[in-house]
């Protein structure tokens, strides 16, 4: 019952030198924060998206560029998301937020890029069996 | 290190950086980000743990998409995600868990108002929109097997049915999550528990959303696409 009284007591207070991930004070009054942060993030966001589909689903982009274009695209959306709605800054009160993030993507850019590159390997050293051969496997 | 450490008073109680419990708001420290600060107040560290867990889950999905990548072509002569996938349908959808993760945040700043009935309306129109997405899905994967094209057709059609349908899960998973955060907000308030509580669902709902894109890019519109 004490632990109530002292967590009341604690978060009515904000801490100065640590941010919560998301948290809406860090950035009240700049451009990313309140209702006009959220505004401005969902507006780029349609934009972003729009941009994606147009470039899939019409010929404005050259053909063999469209794949690069949507990972640009995508990976500007999820910037968006991160600075307007989640609210990440690079400030020092930041830091171990964005370190995590940062821990985040290496490893799922390692697995995503390693199997994807392994995988392909060995596709291209397995050389595809005729059925007569597939028939006499054990 | 010098004998002052020694002396116990309550000057130096007060001065003491590393005290239990400096981050209510008293201490004097200015250090950020160094490992000076002492504990955190349990706002920053409840929601840091999540936010670790939110990186969890998004490795988890991570091992998701490198089996779809690597799948992707593996039709088994079925078909494929141009003769399956509805551009219209993946459009309504993304516009509508997109606007869903902004209502979540003007729930957010209507908390921090501490206005219970914006709070609450804002949180079912998150619910809706949600519930929204997960019936356009739902019906998408009930065509698909309706039309032999269910997930032991091709492991093209294995890795998309356990990649969509996890993000699918979440999106429930999460509207459970809410429904039980409108409850206990009504109950008990703008309590600090449950405000943090809040605090990590918006979180979690962005993070669904930020999913979302990737698999909206690389799944539906790679797909689709010539």
């Amino acid at each position: 019952m004490t632990e109530v009284g002292n967590e009341s007591g604690t978060s009515e207070t904000p801490d100065r030198r640590d941010s919560a991930p998301g948290e809406e004070r860090i950035t009240e009054h700049e451009m990313a924060g309140g209702l006009s942060g959220y505004l401005l993030g969902f507006g780029l966001a349609i934009l972003l998206t729009i941009a994606s589909f147009l470039a899939a689903q019409t010929n404005l982009i050259y053909q063999p560029a469209v794949i690069s274009a949507l990972v640009v695209l995508a990976v500007a959306q999820m910037g968006v998301h991160l600075v307007f709605f989640l609210h990440l800054t690079t400030g020092p009160d930041n830091t171990n937020n964005v370190l995590a993030l940062a821990f985040g993507v290496l490893i799922v850019a390692l697995v995503v890029l390693g199997s994807v590159w392994i995988m392909a390997h060995l596709d291209q050293n397995m050389a595809a069996m005729t059925a007569h051969q597939a028939g006499a496997m054990p | 290190m010098s004998d002052h450490a020694f002396t116990i008073s309550a000057d130096s109680r007060i001065r003491d950086p590393y005290r239990l419990n400096r981050a209510g708001g008293h201490g004097t420290g200015s250090a950020t980000g160094h490992g000076q600060g002492g504990p955190a107040s349990k706002f920053v560290t409840v929601a840091y743990g999540f936010w670790i867990f939110l990186l969890s889950d998004i490795i988890m999905f991570s091992a998701f998409f490198a089996a779809y990548a690597v799948l992707a072509k593996a039709t088994a002569g079925g078909p494929t995600g141009k003769d399956l996938f509805e551009p219209a349908r993946v459009a309504v959808q993304t516009g509508v868990l997109l606007t869903s993760s902004f209502t979540g945040g003007l729930a957010t700043l209507a908390s921090h108002r501490r206005s219970m009935a914006a709070t609450q309306f804002w949180l079912l129109i998150t619910g809706l929109l949600g519930a929204a997405f997960l019936f356009l899905e739902v019906q998408e994967f009930a065509t698909m097997i309706g039309e032999q094209a269910g997930p032991s057709r091709s492991a093209f059609l294995s890795a998309f049915f356990a990649l969509v349908g996890c993000h699918g899960t979440h999106v429930a998973l999460g509207l459970l999550w809410l429904g039980t955060m409108m409850a206990q907000l009504w109950v008990k308030g703008f309590r600090p528990d449950i405000l943090r509580r809040l605090h990590c669902f918006g979180l979690f709902w962005h993070a669904l959303d930020i999913i979302w894109v990737a698999i909206f890019t690389l799944v539906y519109l790679l797909g689709a696409s010539p």
